[in-house]
């Protein structure tokens, strides 16, 4: 049971725990929200519901960021279908092959010891 | 939004830069302010005991106002030390115009200091932690320009080599500047062949990374009529924020710099076209394609097209970043200073080999976090009021 004392962070980890991607929706502006937040930034309306994104995406903009001695890694910026916007990363692909406007789904990554975070792979095709 | 401050009310009197480059162990984010404080009030002709306002930001003290009184000994000095990165200078100017119009103070001085470069810059900054970002490891600020540079790139079909020509034209001009770090010309071969940091800006679209510092000092319009050089007017200025963290960025090719431009257009009663001195903050290439559409130098999407082929290189068209910019001729950090002391300079005449001929008007946009601050500020001679 989710209460009003609980940080918007807590929430999204705990949602994160069951597998799902959760968001906050304004019913005041009629309009999702992102990063989990106390009030609606919109109105600054008490008015904040938390939903359950389908997980589908696409990449808004992208870039790989290079290392010494190792491949490259992904950072991106996602627009979930939902409205909302996150930074993550895209997997299972290297990262110079992820482009803006490819389709994409998430999944959960788990860090040993530390809070899961989301990220996303591409949607076969 | 309500404004009341007036039009050419204040006018920066005095400006200098610290010493540059790589300043040597030992030496202190406020040595190097003091250093422009110094200096600065040497060329207004005015000395310490006039000041009665101080105006700093460093990303090496928390409380940059408090340790710059202690440092030259005002205590009752008017001080604000608001920080929005590297266009916190911008804003301490605005917020020195509030302070000299309401009589808050009379003689401000606005200064910065970093000893990033011989320190290292995780020494001297501390990262954020984001839990919606950090995870991801995004190397900031790089890989925030990087996302803008690669939408801008899919939306309007900017390239790589369009990206590049900006680093060019800035170093020309920092070869005209003899107190540019970099020294050697530079190719558009040579920027895309160096070191890839966040695809698609390599090590050569990315700032550099020195040590350095400076100050202006601002004064009410009649004061700075009484000095010694020629007063430059603060005729607009405004400020806007868009996000703070790149995710929340609304529009990654569309930057707060099209309203601070509006604002400041419209206090200063000019419009771009009325502009002679263009200095934009140059932090990564990107920035300066999106700085010029954004402040209406040209159309949105057609930037990268505008800074090619030497268009605003020494000699171009439009000249853009005449003292070499962030890319080649100092890059401490918070570089929105700078801008400002090339402004003045350009408007007094003194920039010798670099130097517009008659420039009357100036306008200093600075960019602070990533993209998330925009600031920009007009200024002009006595001929402007």
């Amino acid at each position: 049971m989710v209460t009003k004392k609980q940080a918007p962070y807590t929430t999204y980890v705990e949602h994160l725990k069951q597998g799902q991607l959760a968001y906050q929706f304004s019913t005041a502006a009629n309009k999702a929200v992102f990063f989990p937040r106390e009030f609606c930034p919109f109105t600054g309306e008490d008015c904040l519901e938390w939903r359950i994104s389908s997980g589908l995406g696409t990449v808004y903009s992208t870039s790989a960021i290079s290392v010494r001695d190792a491949a490259p890694y992904n950072v991106a910026l996602i627009d979930c279908d939902e409205g909302f916007r996150l930074m993550s990363r895209v997997e299972d692909i290297p990262a110079d092959q992820v482009k803006i406007g490819m389709r994409v789904q998430f999944r959960l990554h788990t860090p040993e010891g530390d809070d899961p975070y989301p990220v996303f792979v591409p949607v076969a095709a | 939004m309500k404004n009341s401050l007036k039009r050419g009310s204040v006018a920066i009197v005095g400006a200098a830069e610290s010493d540059l480059g790589e300043v040597g162990p030992g030496f202190s984010a406020m040595d190097l302010m003091a250093q422009g404080v110094h200096r600065a009030l040497a060329d207004a002709g005015l000395t310490i005991r006039d000041v009665d306002g101080i105006f700093s930001a460093t990303a090496q003290s928390r409380f940059a106002g408090l340790a710059l009184a202690e440092y030259l000994k005002l205590p009752e000095a008017f001080i604000d030390s608001t920080a929005t990165g590297g266009s916190s200078f911008m804003g301490h100017l605005a917020k020195a115009q509030m302070a000299i119009e309401t009589g808050m103070c009379e003689v401000a001085v606005i200064a910065y200091g970093s000893t990033q470069r011989s320190l290292g810059r995780k020494n001297t900054s501390v990262a954020e932690y984001n839990p919606y970002e950090t995870p991801y490891k995004p190397f900031l600020p790089p890989t925030a320009y990087a996302m803008a540079a690669a939408r801008h790139m899919h939306e309007f079909g900017t390239t790589r080599e369009q990206l590049a020509e900006v680093a060019v034209a800035a170093r020309q001009w920092a070869l005209l500047n003899p107190a540019a770090f970099e020294k050697k010309p530079l190719s558009v071969a040579d920027v895309l062949s160096s070191r890839m940091i966040s695809y698609p800006l390599t090590i050569r679209d990315c700032c550099l990374v020195t040590d350095g510092g400076g100050a202006i000092v601002v004064t009410s319009a009649e004061r700075a009529r009484t000095l010694k050089k020629a007063p430059v007017f603060l005729l607009g200025e405004g400020h806007v924020t868009t996000h703070a963290s790149i995710s929340n960025m609304p529009n990654l090719v569309e930057t707060g710099a099209i309203r601070s431009g509006e604002i400041a257009y419209a206090k200063a009663g000019l419009t771009a076209k009325d502009m002679d001195v263009i200095e934009v903050y140059d932090a990564f290439t990107i920035n300066t394609i999106l700085f010029l559409e954004d402040l209406g130098f040209c159309k949105k999407g057609e930037g990268g097209a505008f800074v090619s082929g030497g268009n605003i290189a020494p000699g171009g068209k439009l000249p853009v970043n005449t003292n070499g910019g962030g890319l080649s001729y100092c890059h401490p950090g918070m570089y929105g200073l700078f801008l400002l002391i090339e402004s003045v300079r350009q408007l007094r005449g003194e920039c010798g080999a670099r130097q517009i001929a008659g420039a009357n008007t100036a306008i200093a946009h600075g960019n602070g976090g990533v993209l998330s601050s925009q600031n920009t500020v007009i200024l002009g001679t006595a001929a402007t009021l």
